[in-house]
């Protein structure tokens, strides 16, 4: 990072009005020096920011960030582009949020003023480094797309600081809102228990019941298609049925289908068919007149004309579906399990530890839905993203 | 550019190979000997909202085996709906048509003839390779052959380099090119050809009358061209049809007589411009009743 400090005649941006981002965070931090870290107890004295050089240097840095911002629009500092000071100041957040976990975890409740203008300004800086990052952009297009995910990134880290901090210099009691860090604990002490979970919930129920249920909408579609008085009479009902909660059948697919994941892959079956068939008959009708004038023009057949035309150009709504259902699967297996299951699955995990106060273990799990639910989504969506590149909302970024 | 090259490569190729349905097309052409289209009295009216309209009325054509007939008039005189009777697009309502002597159904279920639409209706799943081949897929072609096929139609069109690319990565012209060569590539002999040059420019449209030209020249196909230009048209054909609108009828046909092996400077000559001049004057003359 180029950084030249130019002591020439200030230029006309210094009249601008000064960044609002860094001027409160001046402004916060300087005011934080004026009050202690941590309160005054009956056994200990208050803390005060000599006692803690690290969170001094921290607050400096976030001083200096802020104050190297207002530097560049005044045209002291120049040759720092925005993504540049972006970075500067991302490093800056970092020691700051650091350094105030750190201080959390040790004063807990007694945490004071000085500390929460501190967590103030850090937010600050974050959101502002955050805009200067999303103004980064290069030709090369790995490098693009790294930092690209930098933002997402600092978004949901700076949420998690905030959870903890708040959660910890609060004191929430842990049955109401245990912190991250907790829950991360809970995570790595119980991973054995966590697998089972996923295994039995995720990867028995939810993708079995998954691939049952759109492989059966997408075939009973093409059935619909072709049969008219199918799709006057079925696609009626279908679209009534998939605008309903249907995870209301959960307890007599139990009583069908027995306590195992075998009736909560049923629950998603049902889930999933709907709107699977909803959306590929709607997909199949989605070809041009001239495009399928083509087809009969070379007196192609029914069989040809699907999977040469209809097919392919369904695929837009079929996947509009898988991902719809990627989503509900996993909702609908976690449900069903709450109406009688063996003793393992996610969501019988979520309900028992959740009568027993162990919040932290169903927040556990929440996490991993959390995780399960995107990676499947996002592995959809990157399928879809390889079938359907011809589509006009993917082709720009081919 | 040897415009020669590429249409003479092509239908030797197809020869020396069994292609089950061109063929069978052929056969039926040259067997009934007759022509190879013909109407008695053909109308279609459309029912709309607003009433009927009349697209066509009383149309009687026909079309010999080996001519060059085009279609010409204003926008809306049914250059399209006829052109979409004989490809058993449309259902006429009136009057009796036949195609190679049998029934527009049956010829087109006999794959009879290559439609060239207004539009390039390219699909934009397929390479432009994989859009020329679509209908040697459908016709069953083995899979060397079709790519044979693609390369030599692709470089009539002059998208040699382009086969991999997708539609969409092409500009307009150039995907009407590639719906052109998908006409062509499965060797029908006749060609139904909806104005398909109307979106290029004047450069590429001279190139391709040429190229045109030469093809039906050295093939002996039929083809059936609306088109909107009358340079067009004159250059082309050996029997033009002009017709009117509201209803859609024939107000004239003109047939020439000019050497086969003309180029485009055939266009300055003095009987290039007497034909031109009567079919403006037909055409003239339509919309004049019109009024
Ligand atoms: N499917 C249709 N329904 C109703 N009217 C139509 C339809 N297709 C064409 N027409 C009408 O028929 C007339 C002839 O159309 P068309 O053959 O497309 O003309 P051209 O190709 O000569 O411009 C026009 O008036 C048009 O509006
Ligand atoms: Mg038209």
């Amino acid at each position: 990072m180029n950084v030249r400090i130019d002591t020439t005649a200030p230029t006309r941006r210094a009249l601008s009005r000064p960044d609002p981002w860094c001027a409160a965070t001046l402004l916060l931090g300087v005011l934080a020096l004026a009050f202690p870290l941590g309160a005054a107890t009956d056994e200990a004295a208050a803390i005060g920011w000599l006692d803690r050089p690290g969170s001094l240097v921290a607050l400096l840095a976030l001083l200096g960030g802020a104050g190297l911002g207002l530097a560049r629009q005044a045209g002291v500092v120049r040759g720092l582009g925005p993504a540049g000071y972006g970075f500067v100041l991302l490093a800056a957040t970092a020691l700051a949020m650091a350094t105030a976990l750190d201080v959390v975890h040790d004063l807990g409740a007694a945490a004071t003023r000085g500390f929460w203008l501190v967590v103030l300004a850090s937010w600050l800086i974050a959101w502002r480094a955050v805009d200067g990052v999303a103004a980064f952009s290069v030709r090369d297009l790995r490098v693009q797309r790294a930092v690209d995910t930098v933002v997402p990134a600092v978004f949901g880290l700076t949420l998690l600081f905030l959870w903890e901090v708040l959660t910890v210099g609060f004191g929430v009691p842990q049955v109401l809102l245990p912190a991250p860090s907790m829950i991360g604990e809970r995570i790595a002490s119980s991973t054995g228990t966590l697998w089972a979970d996923f295994e039995q919930t995720f990867l028995k129920a939810v993708l079995s019941g998954y691939v049952m249920g759109c492989t059966a909408g997408l075939m009973v579609a093409v059935l619909v298609d072709r049969v008219a008085f199918l799709k006057r009479g079925l696609l009626p009902l279908g679209n009534l049925v998939s605008a309903l909660p249907i995870v209301g059948i959960a307890p007599i697919m139990v009583m069908w289908f027995g306590f195992d994941w075998q009736s909560k892959a049923a629950v998603v079956v049902v889930m999933t068919f709907f709107p699977m068939l909803v959306n590929t008959v709607a997909g199949l009708g989605a070809a041009d007149a001239q495009q399928r004038e083509l087809m009969r023009s070379y007196a192609a057949g029914y069989w040809q004309t699907l999977v040469m035309l209809r097919l392919p150009s369904a695929m837009p709504f079929v996947f509009n579906a898988l991902k719809i259902n990627s989503t509900l699967a996993l909702i609908g297996a976690i449900v069903a399990e709450f109406f009688g299951t063996p003793t393992v699955g996610m969501g019988f995990r979520i309900s028992t530890e959740v009568g027993r106060m162990n919040v932290d273990m169903v927040w556990a799990e929440i996490a991993m839905a959390a995780l399960a639910g995107s990676a499947f989504y996002g592995a959809v969506a990157l399928v879809e993203r390889a079938v359907t590149f011809w589509h006009p909302s993917f082709r720009q970024r081919r | 550019m040897t415009p020669t090259a590429a249409p003479e490569a092509a239908p030797d190729a197809a020869a020396s190979e069994a292609v089950p349905a061109p063929s069978a097309a052929r056969a039926s052409a040259a067997a009934g000997g007759g022509p190879v289209v013909r109407t008695q009295k053909l109308s279609l009216t459309f029912q709309t909202a607003d009433g009927p309209v009349y697209a066509l009325s009383g149309i009687d054509l026909t079309v010999e085996e080996g001519d060059f007939v085009s279609l010409i008039g204003p926008s809306g005189c049914g250059k399209t709906t006829l052109l979409r009777v004989i490809a058993d697009l449309e259902q006429p309502t009136d009057g009796d048509i036949q195609v190679n002597g049998v029934t527009p159904h049956q010829a087109r279920l006999e794959r009879a003839y290559g439609y060239v639409f207004q539009a390039a209706a390219l699909y934009p799943w397929r390479t432009i390779e994989r859009n020329v081949t679509l209908p040697l897929e459908i016709m069953g072609v083995p899979q060397a052959e079709r790519r044979a096929r693609a390369a030599a139609y692709l470089e009539m069109v002059n998208l040699a380099g382009f086969a991999r690319k997708y539609p969409w990565q092409l500009s307009g012209g150039m995907q009407q090119r590639a719906s052109i060569a998908r006409a062509l590539c499965f060797d029908p002999d006749l060609l139904l050809m909806d104005e398909p040059f109307g979106a290029l420019d004047e450069i590429v449209r001279d190139h391709l009358n040429e190229q045109l030209l030469n093809l039906w020249n050295t093939t002996g196909k039929t083809v059936v061209f609306v088109t909107h230009s009358i340079s067009e048209a004159v250059f082309l054909s050996n029997k033009i049809v002009v017709m009117s609108p509201r209803p859609g009828r024939i107000a004239d046909v003109i047939e020439t007589d000019f050497p086969p092996d003309r180029d485009l400077d055939f266009r300055e000559t003095q009987a290039f411009i007497d034909v031109a001049h009567r079919v403006r004057m037909g055409l003239r003359q339509g919309i004049a009743d019109d009024d």
